[in-house]
């Protein structure tokens, strides 16, 4: 059974084809990685993949149920990391969790307890009644992290979820999200362009470019395909080496996109 | 606490009275109003023989603060859109119905707190409720006036990502709303154009019934009020249930 299972998915804004005909399918269990270059269309596949955005055309099932019908079921059985903040900063850590876990409806006498062992995990637990607005970058995504495993997902998206953030917190991050992906046996997806993230993590790598999947396969297998050493190598050679002008979450294309 | 819909209110409630700046700066433009009206008008109104200008200002006032909260609370979405936060319950399993009641909710209770605050100033300047047995319905209908409002702030906002244009797109609207409606002066002098938008402007039945339910002589029947507001309540209910559930991100 697929965790993940995506076909000939499209999404077009007006006339431009932001997502072009993608199929693919991640395995329970595995770390699957969406490697592209900057306005790729990797945040817009993760968008239709967890029910904020509908797609133009295809089909997506998560954890079997259907995105177009069964978007209950597929919200509780998914986390979901943003690349940008969700947090309400004007909330405690602690609130945060906590509304999070009302919206997801985890049962009232194990609430305190859930949010408390998250927060412990991620090492924030002495700064729980804090407001967000007050804490750094990568306290941030701490939090977010603990927020999006709270109600105990069967699979983890996670969109350029190092983006910005300092190295102790990257190593951090990783480490965990193997972690879980080991012991908890929870399915990841993530996007990145980073070359060593995808290497040391992925099980299962897709490069995206232009809204079209250029390839997908392990890492060697990539590498074995375009007869190239590095990833980093056989990236540029499918996608270019012209340097993109928009970045992913650059306004204008931004606002383009939600209309 | 286990609906969505509470939650969302519980979180607007919390949020607005966390932040204590917000809550004295709203006060300020229904304060300012109340001062220039009162001392600015009052004497002609009364020397025109048409009674105590208080006790005619004052609801008036009241309904303005809440329809100004009420639609400016649209804002508090078009943060959540910026910063994020709405991600984080477009993506939770729950219905977007439910999310936008508990929004507007939320934003309804702090408003007719707003407006329960500015009636307060008003007995302190001398307004007097002539009849008590009227005043429940006076409650009632601050609170429906804050949802209506709530709703219709909170529906344009669901269309609009930009933080600049939305205050402007609001005073547009709400400004003429007040001028029109007979809340501050009444709507008798106007020429007949203009007396034509005092009958298709909402908020005319709005301060109406407030007005009435606060001790004025009704004008006309206040059934009239109740069907109107009624019908407006669920067209922007059902309005704002749509855009919510084709919201994208």
């Amino acid at each position: 059974m697929a965790a993940i299972d995506v076909k000939n998915l499209t999404k077009k804004f007006d006339k431009f084809v932001a997502v072009d005909n993608i199929s693919f399918q991640v395995e329970n269990g595995s770390i699957f990685a969406f490697l592209g270059p900057n306005g790729a269309g990797k945040s817009t596949v993760i968008k239709m993949m967890t029910t904020i955005l509908y797609p133009t055309d295809g089909s997506i099932f998560i954890n079997n149920y259907d995105i177009h019908n069964e978007k209950s079921e597929v919200r509780k059985s998914i986390g979901v990391i943003f690349q940008d903040h969700t947090l309400d900063d004007e909330l405690t850590a602690y609130e945060n969790l906590y509304y999070h876990s009302a919206l997801y409806k985890i049962p009232e006498n194990i609430r305190r307890e859930k949010i408390d062992d998250m927060l412990s995990y991620v090492g924030l637990l002495d700064r729980k009644n804090d407001l967000v607005k007050n804490f750094s970058g990568g306290m941030k995504r701490r939090i977010e992290i603990a927020r999006g495993l709270l109600h105990s997902p069967k699979i983890l998206f996670l969109d350029e979820p190092t983006l910005g953030l300092d190295v102790q917190t990257r190593a951090f991050l990783w480490d965990y999200i193997k972690k879980i992906n080991k012991e908890d046996k929870i399915t990841i997806f993530f996007t990145t362009h980073n070359m060593e993230e995808v290497e040391n993590i992925a099980t299962k790598i897709a490069i995206i470019d232009k809204g079209r999947i250029l390839i997908q396969g392990s890492s060697n297998e990539i590498k074995k395909a375009t007869k190239t050493k590095t990833l980093e190598n056989a990236f540029l050679i499918l996608t270019g080496y012209g340097i993109r002008e928009e970045s992913a979450d650059s306004g204008p294309m931004k606002r383009r996109f939600r209309r | 606490m286990n609906s969505a819909l509470i939650v969302m209110w519980h979180r607007q409630i919390k949020s607005y009275f966390r932040n204590r700046q917000r809550l004295a700066v709203t006060l300020v433009q229904p304060l300012l109003f109340l001062i220039a009206f009162r001392f600015g008008i009052g004497g002609m109104y009364e020397q025109s023989g048409r009674g105590n200008y208080i006790q005619f200002l004052i609801p008036g006032i009241v309904g303005m603060t809440i329809l100004m909260s009420s639609t400016m609370s649209g804002m508090a979405l078009i943060w959540d859109k910026q910063f994020g936060f709405l991600k984080e319950t477009l993506v939770a399993p729950v219905s977007r119905t439910s999310l936008l009641f508990g929004r507007c909710l939320g934003g309804a209770t702090t408003s007719f707190v707003q407006g329960l605050i500015v009636l307060f100033l008003g007995f302190s300047m001398g307004f007097r409720i002539t009849n008590w047995g009227l005043f429940p319905l006076a409650l009632i209908v601050m609170l429906t006036i804050a949802l209506l409002f709530n709703l219709l702030g909170t529906s344009i906002a669901a269309k609009f990502d930009d933080m600049h244009t939305f205050p402007t797109i609001m005073n547009f609207i709400v400004m003429p709303m007040i001028f029109i409606s007979g809340a501050l002066f009444p709507t008798d002098g106007f020429p007949t154009v203009i007396k034509f938008l005092v009958k298709i402007n909402p908020f005319t039945y709005c301060n109406h019934l407030l007005k009435y339910s606060m001790g004025s002589a009704a004008s006309h029947s206040i059934l009239l009020d109740i069907v109107v507001i009624a019908i407006i309540v669920s067209i922007l209910g059902s309005l704002g249930t749509y855009f919510f559930n084709k919201m994208e991100t």
